[in-house]
């Protein structure tokens, strides 16, 4: 409340608060409109005396030109609106694996800035200086750099087993799809359910008895069991499609192309310090009262982390750990400067061919509200679940 | 009465050392047999990495501005000629070749106002008409056309004084405009309230890469016909908007945090609404949130690299362009990546530190 509060009656006069208020809010309506509508009407005479045209039917028009990586099938012939479907899906590629890794990456060097080695210590804090104070632009190019100038190229590539490196990205093998994996799979979904019977079994015993039970190592074992047992079940399926050295470039086995790894790589890189600083902290905001009585009980160090530290300070973290997944999906629209087909650069070149700059930005747009905003619905549900239950 | 005797009791020997630099390294490096091993580890990687880095770096590096040599050396040293070699363009852009004493001037003076308002001594009012006198005097320099100095028109304006000039003027101009967005927010009339709100989701839910590409292409669109404006002024008002999005909800956490007493305190005075803002609240919120704003001046800084992607050669930009367009310097674009990164790091790590001291000078209030 940053105002007095209202006098008892609203009079009808500019001694009265209320009213000043009512004039203020229709004043400020009324020329937010105007603007808008002036602004439109602009836009409209413009594009009429530059013969843009304007509408979505240009999203069922061939789009024309080639997309260098894509999930599913797409070739230059195919519809604008498929293009716009595959920039979405590499978007969505990059930022989900992006937020995974750096959730783990983030989280390791916010926890080493605890060690009690003070090298680790040291090195990421270094890391975290480092890569915080450069822009994340500049970073993308160096390591697209990297990987189109660094690395040999790729009819002579750094060779691991399997494994392939070279300016044509990272070639590995992938296991070809049989029954022996339909079942592997089945055997995975059925224990997802036993997971959750056997956690809610656990508490059930640690609520009666007060013996807490593995919440990790046993709901492991299950998915990894039952998936190796549908595996078996299914034949054993052994066999691989292996990159196979060609003569001018690597052939068959699974790939990923250096434009997705740079983009990958320099997101994970620098939105893993800023979670990093995040992690330390929330942990530094853990009263120390708390760590002394844990090692009063006799608990380990390790131990004190994992129940009595970590817990209490995943409340202070994940509102701006959600600021920084945000953070990191909007970055990956940067992508457009390294030619990695995400939404942006599809959009942009759309922009080009067609003109249509209002639809094309508006897609854009929409398109990043609408994930960010479901991402911090997401962050809020969680949010509120680890809150403080007060009574 | 007998006299008791003094009997000085025996000297304890000294406590182990818990201080100076062998008893640091016992404790920190080799604590228990965990820490050491990873000390061992961790020594022994450094050891492999860090003469291999120098050898490229510093020893086996080519500095004159030879390309053959650095052809020579390619793979096993760095080939700092490059910088040499192209560093006005790199540092200046495409502004004209004798010329870019203009751009020298204009830089020095916006960076020696940015260093001279980070100073305590000189925070008055007379640092506003500072900062309209040196801004009016880049101008004059960069753009000429009078004094007798030819007129450089704005796109080819580039490099570091550009990246100086949007971050520097952005931040100045999302200021105000976040002050009363902030304030909007907790307005309490909802028309005020709801406008102010849909302005800061819709702004920090997209990238600043849209709001750039709605400036330089969809700005033109917007503007009433034979109408024009720079797109440099364009870029600016995109970035400025997008900064004052983000730094309205940092002012927002300022504001909240002034105890709710203080407004009723000033109501019981009867002060009105601006009087409260401006001289109960306003004073303990802003204090509060400096730190959360040099933030967000650091993360304009790096942004205005993107730019860029709209064809303005700044930095970044200016950096690519001395090195597309020369192909027999194509090859060490790294090293030229290297030497702006370390511009950028220079830059944001003394802001960073000066966040870390102006936190201190504002906190001192709350020490007893």
């Amino acid at each position: 409340m940053s105002t007095p509060p209202k006098p008892p009656k609203a009079a009808w006069s500019w001694r009265s608060q209320a009213f000043r208020g009512l004039i203020y809010q229709l004043v400020t309506v009324a020329i937010i409109l105007a603007a808008v509508l002036y602004l439109a009407h602009n836009t409209q005479v413009n594009m009429k005396a530059r013969g843009i045209q304007s509408g979505w039917d240009f999203m069922l028009g061939s789009a024309g030109f080639d997309i260098g990586e894509s999930l599913f099938a797409y070739d230059s012939g195919d519809a604008y609106w498929k293009a716009f479907l595959i920039g979405l899906s590499n978007t969505l590629r990059v930022a989900i694996l992006g937020i995974i890794l750096t959730t783990v990456l983030g989280t390791l060097i916010g926890v080493g800035r605890f060690s009690r080695n003070a090298l680790v210590r040291g090195l990421c804090l270094c890391y975290v200086e480092f890569f915080r104070n450069i822009p994340v632009l500049l970073q993308l190019l160096m390591w697209y750099l990297m990987f189109t100038e660094v690395l040999p190229e790729s009819s002579a590539p750094l060779t691991l087993g399997p494994f392939f490196l070279s300016k044509g990205g990272v070639n590995f093998p992938v296991p070809v799809w049989a029954t022996g994996q339909t079942f592997a799979a089945i055997g995975m979904a059925v224990a997802v359910l036993l997971v959750l019977a056997w956690r809610h079994h656990a508490r059930l015993a640690f609520e009666r008895t007060g013996v807490p039970r593995s919440m990790v190592w046993v709901p492991l074992g299950i998915v990894l069991g039952l998936g190796v047992l549908g595996w078996l079940v299914g034949g054993a399926p052994m066999e691989f499609n292996m990159p196979v050295q060609g003569e001018f470039a690597i052939e068959n086995g699974g790939a990923l192309t250096p434009e997705f790894l740079s983009v990958l790589l320099g997101l994970t890189v620098y939105t893993a310090a800023f979670v990093a600083e995040v992690v330390r902290g929330g942990i530094a905001s853990v009263a120390l009262g708390q760590s002394e009585a844990a090692a009063a009980l006799g608990l380990s160090r390790r131990q004190t982390m994992r129940l009595v530290t970590l817990p209490q300070a995943l409340r202070v973290i994940i509102p701006p750990v959600t600021n920084q997944f945000l953070n990191l999906t909007k970055n990956s629209s940067l992508a457009v400067a390294i030619g990695y087909p995400d939404l942006v650069s599809i959009a942009n070149t759309s922009l080009n061919q067609t003109g249509r700059s209002v639809e094309c930005i508006a897609i854009i747009m929409l398109v990043y509200l609408c994930t960010s905003l479901s991402t911090s619905f997401g962050m809020n549900w969680y949010n509120n679940r680890s809150a403080i239950k007060e009574r | 009465m007998t006299a008791t005797v003094f009997q000085p009791i025996a000297a304890r020997s000294a406590p182990v050392k818990t201080e100076g630099p062998v008893a640091w390294i016992r404790s920190n490096l080799f604590g228990d047999v965990r820490t050491a091993f990873g000390t061992v580890c961790i020594v022994l990687v450094l050891l492999a990495l860090v003469p291999r880095l120098l050898n490229w770096g510093l020893v086996n590096a080519v500095w004159a501005k030879d390309y053959d040599a650095c052809h020579a050396a390619a793979g096993v040293g760095a080939c700092w000629g490059v910088v040499s070699e192209k560093f006005r363009i790199i540092i200046f852009g495409r502004d004209p070749f004798e010329e870019q004493w203009r751009p020298l001037v204009a830089a020095a003076a916006l960076l020696g106002l940015l260093v001279v308002s980070c100073m305590r001594a000189f925070w008055r009012p007379a640092l506003g008409l500072l900062w309209a006198v040196v801004l009016a005097f880049f101008f004059t320099v960069m753009y000429g056309g009078v004094l007798g100095l030819g007129r450089v028109e704005t796109d080819r304006w580039g490099g570091l004084p550009l990246t100086l000039l949007l971050s520097s003027l952005s931040m100045t101009m999302a200021f105000p405009i976040a002050l009363l967005v902030a304030l909007g927010r907790r307005s309490m009339l909802p028309a005020i309230r709801s406008v102010c709100t849909v302005y800061v989701e819709l702004i920090r839910g997209v990238p600043l890469i849209s709001v750039l590409f709605m400036a330089s292409f969809m700005f033109p669109l917007l503007m009433p016909q034979g109408f024009s404006i720079d797109v440099l002024v364009r870029v600016l008002a995109g970035i400025t908007l997008f900064a004052a999005a983000y730094m309205a909800e940092v002012i927002r956490g300022g504001l909240q945090a002034v105890p709710k007493g203080q407004i009723e305190a000033a109501a019981t005075l009867g002060l009105s609404y601006w009087q409260t803002q401006r001289k109960i609240v306003l004073p303990q919120a802003l204090a509060m949130v400096v730190p959360g704003v040099m933030n967000n001046f650091i993360s304009t800084f790096k942004d205005t690299s993107l730019v860029t992607i709209v064809s303005l050669y700044e930095l970044t930009g200016a950096m690519s362009l001395a090195l597309n367009s020369d192909s027999n310097w194509r090859p060490f674009k790294i090293e030229g990546y290297l030497f702006i990164a370390l511009i950028y790091f220079v830059f944001c790590f003394s802001m960073s530190r000066y966040s870390i001291w102006i936190e201190k000078q504002v906190n001192k209030s709350r020490l007893r």
